[in-house]
Parts: structure tokens; C-alpha cells; sequence
């Protein structure tokens, strides 16, 4: 099973300092594809790190180097580098990579706190493979699993929706005459869900989830000036 | 022979036996009287390790003087005597070994809380001797530093890297992951950690250069280091000398002997921090791809005693349908340190035709201290250096 996972930064605010020089003036982005195992596993070394900095080079090939400064007792620094190949991608292929609409859901929920879901969500994996979510605008919300031998159900109540109203990317009519008890749902890859919980640890300002009956099931988180978006493809 | 081991030595014994486990599968098992000595080394006999106890880390050390006993069993048995050491600390007072020569069987004996007894019989085979043959005092870079700084260099790395490169200057060394020639380099990612001279308690540089070697086989040492925080000392001169590396302290005394790459010409700089790298030594004629550059000595003879007991079971198989890991491929030896061990050959067999069966990799350049050689039977034929004519001949 497939899943989409989008991560936004808003550098000017996120990083102490910016630079960027993009293809041309006019389009003023740069577009590269990186092995995220790799990137990973250099950010993971480095988070004990005084400063880390992050340029793109041509060593052997164009590479995303993530040079950081370590504690040390010493007078001098430790300093690790990390180049991390990337390809850049031609401009012609961006329009592959742009960033998806929201879709038109069909029920949009602020989520419960994030560690009970996924203390919740963990257990269940241990029944099943497959966890139905669905929800309501009455901010309700149950997480379902169902075996030949075992159902479970969990039931979260005063979630709270999130006010989108005339969205122009949301179909004003749909959600207006939508009955408020109805509940959209979604069946997906629990592993999906679990990967996008442990987001948890970043303690997030905002988690919320949008519905799109038996097609798609969209999670974002917010924090300050990140924002995580999970797009997860409903399963029969 | 019969050996107790008391207390947090008990620990401290599982603790080097599991590191041995990390190189290679077979346990070498053989009381001296200046200690009992475990090894280790793997297939391709590029990493070799050695743990020495001193009598005095036993609480009792009895070990035969009339003849040498040397066995080898599988590294597997023994680790599983010492599986949990959680629970070892908890409920170990002390591990009694001890042999039994006419069931050929070594027994380990755990007395436990509340007067319980482990006892595993495990069974060996008679093993030839192995010892690696080096000098590390004699090496022209020598570093010692706490296991923390190893352990926090070694974390950057993936724990599937297989090769890293340390290079040295007077004031800093540099760690990096090793990439193989070819497709693979264009796509690799590239880490490098530099350490300033003043994070080791000890740091001397004769020689600035690069050394290649497998991180893999280190990793075992490190763990024991930093869970008895001995420092680590670090000894080599030259790409395609072995690495050692060692911890001691008064009773014990462990040694990682690993072969490097020989120098590459193609050495790669991936920066401008780069080490100078030595010129290439000429090239080297003789030399099949994958014989290593150091030998162990071996005792190829039948030894007295255990020996007669079965049948030897000398690792004829490892030494020549050598296992072509890619560790071991790229252990050329140079022309050059070819004559140097032949002139710090001290017993003088570089006249004899050495023993085809047992030779492969050798590590050092000279004898080991004359406590180690006492222990081989005196018609042991060591081979320390082949000429390049024999070794043809053997492949």
C-alpha cells in the first residue's frame, strides 16, 4: 500500500539563516530527489548537534551536504559531514511533483491527543492489519477494527471540527447539507497510521484529519512553522 | 586445568566472549601460564582477537604444565553459558571451568543464588595454535582515547558499512566510510567525522596517512570497552599493516588485529581535508589477489597430546579455498613488506619452504614476545613470510 506524505517548512522562520537561488528568476525553486533513508539516517546523527547546516554541492554528484558542529569537551569542535546524493530534477518534470489539492472531503475532525491514538492505535495492530477510521461534524470519532474472531471499537466524542467553511477548494453545498451525525470513513494500512503518529513526538499545535468516504483519508499535523500532511488511499 | 572466576569477573569473561563472537564462529581456548588465552578470527583471517586473563583475574587458575592443551568449540556454546548477563550479575557468585581431557569436553560450571548449578558440558575439538604476530609498540601512529569518543564516532555510521578510513595528521584524525570502486560510488552517500588530537588522552603521528579496514569486527571491541570504560588504545603505521586495538588493565588484556587495505592508488579525497596519502609502493607482481599481508603463525604440525586424541582438524579448508569476502580481495601485499618480514623473522624459516596448508593471512612483522612462543611444540613451523614462488605454487 502506497501513502503520500508531504512535509512543509517555512524556511525563513525555521532556519537562522536562508539562502536559495533557484532555476531562474521566474521560477525560483529547485526540485531534487533524495533516498529519504539516507537523509534520515545523516539527521539522525546530527541531533545532538550546537549548529548543523545544510548546502547543496557537486562532490562526486550533486549532494545535499549536512555538515554539523558536535558537543564536545574539547576546545575544538567535532565536526561530521554527511553527503547525501541527490538527483535534481529537470524542470520539464516538475509539474510530476507539484503539490496535490486538498481534496474535497467529506468530513473534516480535529484529532484526540495524539499519544492515546497511537497507544490505541499500536494495540490494534496487534489484532489486524486493516483499522477502519470514521467521523462525523458532531466531533465524533471511532477507530474500528473487526476480525474473524474480534471487534474493537474505539470511541472518541467532543473532538471538535475544524471551521473550514467557504473553502473554495471545498464544495460550500456539500458540507452545509450534510447531516452532522453521518459518518464519513476510510479503511487503511494501520502501519500508514502508525508511521504518521509517531509525528507525535514533535508535539504538535494541531492534528486533524479529513475524510473522503471510502477513498481517501488526509492527516495533517502543525507545529509552529512545519506542517505534515499524510494523504493515506482508503483499501476495500 | 580448573579456573574460577569470581564475582564481576564473571560478567566481565561473558562480556569478551561475546565480543569475540563478533568475529569469528569458532572459540580458541587455550591456558598459558601467563593467563588463559580466548581468540578469535574470522574466515577470511582478516580480523583476528585475542582476550589474555591473568592468573590473577581468576580466583583460582590451575591450568596443566606438562603439555600444551589448545581446543577450539563453537563461539555459539559458549555464549549461550553466558546468554543473559543481566542475569549474570544478578545471580552469579562464581563460573567454574574446568576439563575434562578423557571426554573431551570443557565444563562450565555457574554456582548460582540459593545454591543452584549450571552445569554445560561443552565438547572441543583439538585446535592448532593461533596467535597473530605483531608488535604494537613498535607502530609509528598510537592513539588512546575513552571508548565514549569510538562509540560516539562509530554511531554516524550505518551498522551495514563495512569498511571505514581513518586518516591522521599531527592534530586531527579523520573517520570516514569506505566506498568501493565502481557503479556503486557515484550513488553512495559520504560521511566524514573529524577529531581533534586533544579529545584522545594520547595521540602520536609518525606517519600521516590513511588506513582502510572493516568496521564491523571493531564494533565488538567497542561494546566491551565501553561497558568496562577501559580506554582504547589504537596502534598502526601503514595502509595494508594490520590495525590493533586494544584495551588493558591489570588482569586483562584484549587485542583486535585487523588487516587494511594495501595502499591504493586510486585512493580517493573526497575533500580538501583529505590526508596525504603515501606514494604507491611498486607493484606488486607475485601476489594473488586475496592472500592477506600478515600470517599468523600457525602450528602446522601434529601437536602432542590433544592432537593424538582425533583427528586434527586444522582449518585446511579456510586457509586454501580462501573465502573471497570482499574484505578479503583487496588484502594485496606489497614486494616491500614482504622483504620486511622477512628480515625480522627471527627463527629463521624464511629458508624453509613453508607449510602450504596453513598459510594465510599473517599480521605482524615480528615474533610475538618469547612468553607466547614457549607454549608451541618446538617442531612447529612458523611461517611468517612466503616467498611469492611457493605461494603460486599453493594456489
Amino acid at each position: 500500500s502506497f501513502c503520500i506524505c508531504i512535509l512543509y517548512l517555512c524556511c525563513a522562520n525555521f532556519f537562522d539563516e536562508y539562502q536559495m537561488e533557484g532555476v531562474s528568476p521566474e521560477d525560483n525553486e529547485i526540485c531534487l530527489e533524495v533516498t529519504p533513508e539516507n537523509l534520515s539516517r545523516a539527521l539522525k546523527t546530527v541531533q545532538t548537534a550546537k549548529s548543523v547546516k545544510v548546502k547543496l554541492t557537486k562532490k562526486h554528484c550533486p549532494c545535499l551536504t549536512i555538515a554539523a558542529e558536535l558537543p564536545t569537551l574539547s576546545s575544538i569542535s567535532r565536526v561530521v559531514t554527511h553527503d547525501v546524493p541527490v538527483d535534481v530534477i529537470p524542470r520539464r518534470l516538475w509539474h510530476e511533483f507539484k503539490e496535490l489539492n486538498v481534496p474535497d472531503f467529506d468530513v473534516s475532525i480535529y484529532l484526540p491527543p495524539l499519544k492515546t491514538m497511537k497507544n490505541v492505535v499500536d494495540r490494534m495492530k496487534n489484532l489486524s492489519n486493516f483499522l477502519v477510521i470514521e467521523a462525523n461534524l458532531n466531533g465524533e470519532m471511532n477507530l474500528k477494527i473487526e476480525t474473524d474472531l474480534v471487534s474493537v471499537t474505539t470511541h472518541f466524542k467532543d473532538l471538535g471540527n475544524p471551521p473550514w467553511g467557504d473553502d473554495s477548494s471545498q464544495d460550500g453545498g456539500l458540507s452545509q447539507s450534510r447531516d452532522p451525525d453521518s459518518m464519513a470513513e476510510a479503511r487503511v494500512d494501520v502501519r500508514r497510521l502508525q508511521q504518521f503518529l509517531m509525528g507525535q513526538q514533535v508535539n504538535p499545535s494541531k492534528a486533524m484529519c479529513n475524510i473522503v468516504h471510502q477513498r481517501i483519508l488526509h492527516l495533517i499535523l502543525l507545529h509552529e512553522d512545519v506542517s505534515l500532511q499524510y494523504f493515506i488511499p482508503a483499501v476495500a | 586445568m580448573h579456573c574460577v572466576v569470581t564475582g564481576g569477573n564473571v560478567k566481565v569473561l561473558a562480556k569478551a566472549v561475546h565480543s569475540l563472537s563478533r568475529i569469528g564462529d569458532d572459540l580458541y581456548v587455550e591456558p598459558q601460564e601467563d593467563g588463559l588465552a580466548l581468540r578469535s578470527v574470522n574466515s577470511s583471517r582478516s580480523a583476528y582477537a585475542c582476550f589474555l586473563f591473568a592468573p590473577l583475574f581468576f580466583s583460582r587458575y590451575s591450568v596443566p604444565n606438562d603439555h600444551t592443551f589448545r581446543c577450539k568449540m563453537a563461539i555459539k556454546s559458549v555464549q549461550a553459558v553466558f546468554r543473559s548477563l543481566a542475569t549474570l550479575e544478578k545471580t552469579v557468585e562464581k563460573c567454574h571451568i574446568e576439563l575434562d581431557e578423557q571426554k573431551d569436553r570443557l565444563t562450565f560450571t555457574l554456582h548460582c543464588k540459593h545454591s543452584l548449578l549450571k552445569t554445560h558440558n561443552l565438547s572441543f575439538q583439538d585446535s592448532e595454535s593461533l596467535q597473530a604476530v605483531f608488535d604494537k609498540d613498535s607502530c609509528a601512529n598510537i592513539f588512546r582515547a575513552q571508548p565514549r569518543l569510538l562509540v560516539d564516532t562509530v554511531v554516524h555510521f550505518p551498522s551495514s558499512l563495512e569498511e571505514v578510513t581513518v586518516s591522521v595528521s599531527d592534530e586531527r584524525m579523520w573517520v570516514r566510510n569506505h566506498v568501493e570502486e565502481g557503479a556503486e560510488q557515484s550513488r553512495a552517500m559520504l560521511t566524514e567525522l573529524c577529531l581533534a588530537s586533544d579529545e584522545f588522552d594520547h595521540f602520536s603521528v609518525k606517519n600521516h596517512n590513511s588506513i582502510t579496514f572493516c568496521l564491523k569486527e571493531l564494533r565488538g571491541l567497542l561494546v566491551f570497552a565501553e561497558s568496562t570504560g577501559l580506554p582504547v588504545s589504537m596502534y598502526f603505521d601503514e595502509p595494508g599493516s594490520p590495525v590493533v586495538l586494544s584495551v588493558t588493565d591489570s588482569v586483562l588484556e584484549g587485542n583486535f588485529v585487523l588487516a587494511t587495505l594495501s595502499e591504493d592508488p586510486s585512493l580517493r579525497k573526497n575533500n580538501s581535508k583529505g590526508a596525504h596519502t603515501l606514494p604507491p609502493p611498486p607493484p606488486d607482481d607475485f601476489m594473488n589477489d586475496d592472500i592477506d599481508s600478515y600470517l599468523i603463525a600457525m602450528d602446522t604440525s601434529v601437536a602432542p597430546g590433544p592432537s593424538t586424541a582425533g583427528p586434527p582438524t586444522p582449518p585446511l579448508a579456510d586457509s586454501t579455498c580462501s573465502k573471497q569476502s570482499a574484505v578479503a580481495t583487496h588484502r594485496t601485499r606489497t614486494h616491500r613488506e614482504e622483504d620486511e618480514e622477512a628480515e625480522e623473522d627471527e627463527t629463521d624459516d624464511s629458508d624453509r619452504p613453508p607449510n602450504k596448508k596453513f598459510r594465510s593471512l599473517f599480521f605482524g612483522l615480528v615474533l610475538p614476545p618469547s612468553s607466547q612462543i614457549s607454549t608451541q611444540p618446538v617442531m612447529s613451523q612458523e611461517v611468517l613470510a612466503s616467498d611469492s614462488e611457493n605461494e603460486t605454487q599453493a594456489e
